[in-house]
């Protein structure tokens, strides 16, 4: 018996529906995955950045003395600061006034601030408790009040209400982050200090203040509780000019060449081939080869950003290069035709009409090749960029520090309840300092791209 | 020349009654190509063609697809330097002037012999600024008003002043198909070329974009010299002046366009005419 034609929709009816039922299975499970897929990315993106923020937040504000410092001419004995005579010459006022300087350092400065503590505990302190006093303010401040009275000798005999910060082992106790009921022998601080770190903060002098020391003070081994960024980032600064100044016009240049001009044979092959791997060779591949050929022969000096520019520009110049081509690559080829046929030059094709369309394309690639490199850590490690500087470098050829590796230095710190804190802060300026990076990208991309 | 009373019988083409084109008188001849050899690598794509192209007419290639047609059209500006793989042999001249001569530049070359291709392709700007591009480039306005002068009568040209003269800084790119093919029109003419190539201009149009375009053509060969390729042996017949019959890399018959549609030579263009192939 033959099938029938209703026979035969009824059939192809049926069939089509038990399958779509399937294939609409099959979407469902897809896009559930995805979607799982999505939510879990996103989900270990928010702890990450939740566990940094609380971790990082509090250690923008410090524990901070606002304390009456008197300037007594008891202790700061020093003649007025000198002023150039008539007739005196540069020189020898130069030499007057650093005698002068250096009589100011020999000043007991801590002495004063011993004093308005004093003031401050109400109390008389005995010479063996001085130990446990000075335990209070983090012991850079005695150079401060110094620099302080340089730049002011007009201070002399006078009180003035400073901010001073508390050392690192107060800032953690007031803070609570260590443990209040542990034993005297594993507590930083002394049974008397706690104490008055306690009375103090009672009494408001120890204020928790926002920290400009983290923005504006160098990493300090000393004094712990004024250990900045402000080195770090300047070095962090240097060498992005230096990556911005030498990747982005030579790889976008070499793509250029490759892509638009370059005859296509075996020597372009193997160079683009070669492009391709170096954008897979390890950051501390880089760190090696630029120790050898920058510090070993060419005798650039260690640490300093110029040399950390360098090598992260060698790392940077092929993911450039890569982002350009394809950039490029994406000017349809009819626009290039469209120019050579009225007698455009193929230079002139390339940037009257090919780069302005792949700008946005080009920013955004350079600006992520930036941002990248801006995070980079291992490779500056091989050129001596975890050295302690203690200055904030003036010139790329100075020494430095660099952010990705002070948030590396810090996070090694034995200090730990202290520079966990500080450390997750570091992580929010590098990051904060990315995101603006690729907010610029984003912008730049609006901004060029061709809205027809 | 008049056309045959009885066109051939098997013909598929009509090119009967008014709409076939009186051709003009030709003496002059503006290009030739003789011998010319294509090879892409080792592939050879075009085997030998000889070649006349007078000035002031409208000479169309038509031929089955992948036979050649394109692919000698760009070696009369040299386009086919763009190519990488491409490689010329032989010899085309225009005005008696070797191009493909080592001093030549194809700068000035290819503002003498303008290209119109089969997609439109408008740049990413105004209308103003892809009209402009060209006499800009070669300096060929030296004030504002000149090249406003310039874009006007080009647009004008080809037939689209009326149409965009109160939106001219608006995007190309923003006019409909056919509007942005005679913009491409417009643009080659702005840099007053002696000779148009057009490859298939119309293939990407409707039939009213292409009736439009096909008029312009005709407006245009009073005064340029036209060699376009169609895939349409009726357009040919329509705007040609003469018609050559390419075939797998060969030039096969070139003659007045009523010759080739109504008395081929050979087999082959008889074929490709009367639809056995192609
Ligand atoms: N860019 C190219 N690279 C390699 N081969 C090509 C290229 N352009 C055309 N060809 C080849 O040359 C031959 C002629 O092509 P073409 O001139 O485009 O033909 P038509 O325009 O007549 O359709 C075809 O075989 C085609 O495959
Ligand atoms: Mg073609």
């Amino acid at each position: 018996m033959s099938i029938s034609i209703e026979q035969r929709r009824q059939h192809r009816l049926m069939t089509i529906e038990k399958s779509l039922a399937k294939r609409h299975r099959k979407e469902n499970a897809f896009r559930r995955m995805g979607l799982l897929a999505v939510v879990t990315g996103m989900t270990l993106v928010a702890i990450l950045f939740i566990s940094i923020l609380m971790r990082g937040v509090p250690a923008f504000w410090q524990a901070t003395f606002y304390m009456d410092v008197y300037f007594d001419p008891e202790v700061v004995q020093l003649e007025p600061k000198p002023e150039r005579e008539s007739g005196e010459s540069q020189f020898a006022f130069n030499e007057r006034y650093s005698q002068w300087l250096t009589r100011a350092g020999l000043v007991n400065w801590q002495t004063l601030i011993d004093n308005a503590l004093e003031e401050a505990l109400g109390e008389e302190v005995e010479p063996r408790q001085l130990r446990d006093l000075r335990a209070l303010v983090t012991s850079g401040e005695r150079y401060a009040l110094r620099d302080r009275f340089v730049e002011d000798p007009s201070l002399l005999g006078q009180t003035v209400e400073l901010k001073m910060l508390a050392s690192a082992n107060v800032d953690v106790w007031i803070k609570g982050n260590i443990d209040r009921d542990l034993p005297d022998a594993r507590q930083q601080l002394s049974a008397q200090t706690r104490t008055w770190a306690d009375q103090l903060e009672e009494q408001g002098v120890i204020r928790n203040a926002f920290s400009t020391s983290l923005f504006l003070n160098t990493d300090s081994r000393s004094s712990l509780a004024s250990a900045g960024l402000a080195g770090a980032f300047m070095g962090s600064l240097f060498m992005m000019v230096v990556v911005i100044g030498l990747s982005v016009p030579l790889g976008v240049s070499s793509a250029i060449y490759l892509e638009e001009f370059a005859p296509k044979n075996r020597l372009t092959d193997l160079i683009e081939i070669n492009i391709n791997n170096l954008a897979a060779v390890p950051s501390i591949v880089f760190g090696l080869l630029g120790a050898s050929i920058f510090i070993g022969y060419l005798r650039l000096p260690l640490s300093a950003p110029l040399v950390g520019g360098l090598v992260l520009t060698l790392m940077t110049l092929p993911t450039i290069i890569i982002a350009t081509r394809a950039s490029l690559r994406s000017i349809p080829p009819s626009i290039r035709q469209a120019a050579l046929g009225i007698g455009a030059s193929r230079v002139q094709t390339v940037f009257h009409h090919v780069l302005p369309l792949a700008l946005p394309g080009i920013l955004t690639g350079s600006i992520l090749g930036v941002a990248q490199a801006l995070g980079e850590t291992a490779p500056l490690l091989l050129i001596g960029m975890n050295a302690f500087v203690a200055n904030v470098p003036g010139t790329p050829l100075d020494q430095s520090t660099a952010l990705p590796v002070q948030i590396y230095l810090w996070q090694g710190n034995e200090l730990r309840n202290f520079f966990e804190a500080r450390t997750s802060a570091a992580i929010i300026v590098l990051l904060g300092l990315m995101l603006s990076l690729n907010a610029l990208a984003i912008w730049l991309r609006k901004k060029f791209e061709t809205r027809w | 020349m008049n056309i045959p009373a009885q066109p051939m019988a098997t013909s598929s083409v009509s090119v009967g009654s008014g709409e076939s084109r009186v051709s003009k008188a030709k003496d002059k001849v503006k290009m030739n190509a003789q011998d010319v050899k294509v090879f892409y690598g080792d592939a050879q794509a075009i085997n030998g063609i000889d070649l006349d192209i007078y000035e002031n007419e409208v000479l169309a290639f038509i031929g089955p697809s992948g036979c050649g047609k394109s692919t000698f059209l760009r070696c009369l500006n040299r386009m086919n330097d763009t190519i990488d793989i491409c490689r010329v042999e032989g010899k085309i001249t225009l005005d008696q002037n070797d191009i493909y001569a080592p001093d030549r530049d194809v700068v000035l070359l290819r503002a003498q012999v303008g290209i119109v291709f089969q997609k439109p392709n408008p740049f990413p700007k105004s209308i103003y600024e892809n009209i402009a591009y060209g006499p800009r480039l070669h300096g060929l306005a030296r004030r504002k008003a000149e090249l406003d002068d310039i874009v006007e009568s080009s647009l004008r040209r080809a037939g689209l002043w009326e149409e965009v003269k109160d939106r001219l800084d608006q995007p190309g790119t923003g006019l409909s198909g056919g509007q942005q093919q005679r913009l491409c029109i417009a643009r080659t003419v702005a840099v007053s070329p002696d000779i148009i190539l057009m490859d298939e201009p119309c293939s990407a149009l409707d039939p009213i974009a292409t009736a439009k375009v096909e008029q312009l053509i005709d407006e245009l060969s009073e005064s340029y010299t036209i060699v376009m390729v169609t895939h349409n042996m009726q357009q040919a017949a329509r705007v040609a002046d003469r018609t050559a019959f390419f075939h797998m890399g060969d030039l096969v018959e070139v003659d007045t366009t009523d010759q080739i549609f109504t008395n081929p030579q050979d087999q082959r263009t008889h074929d490709y005419i009367t639809g056995r192939f192609g």
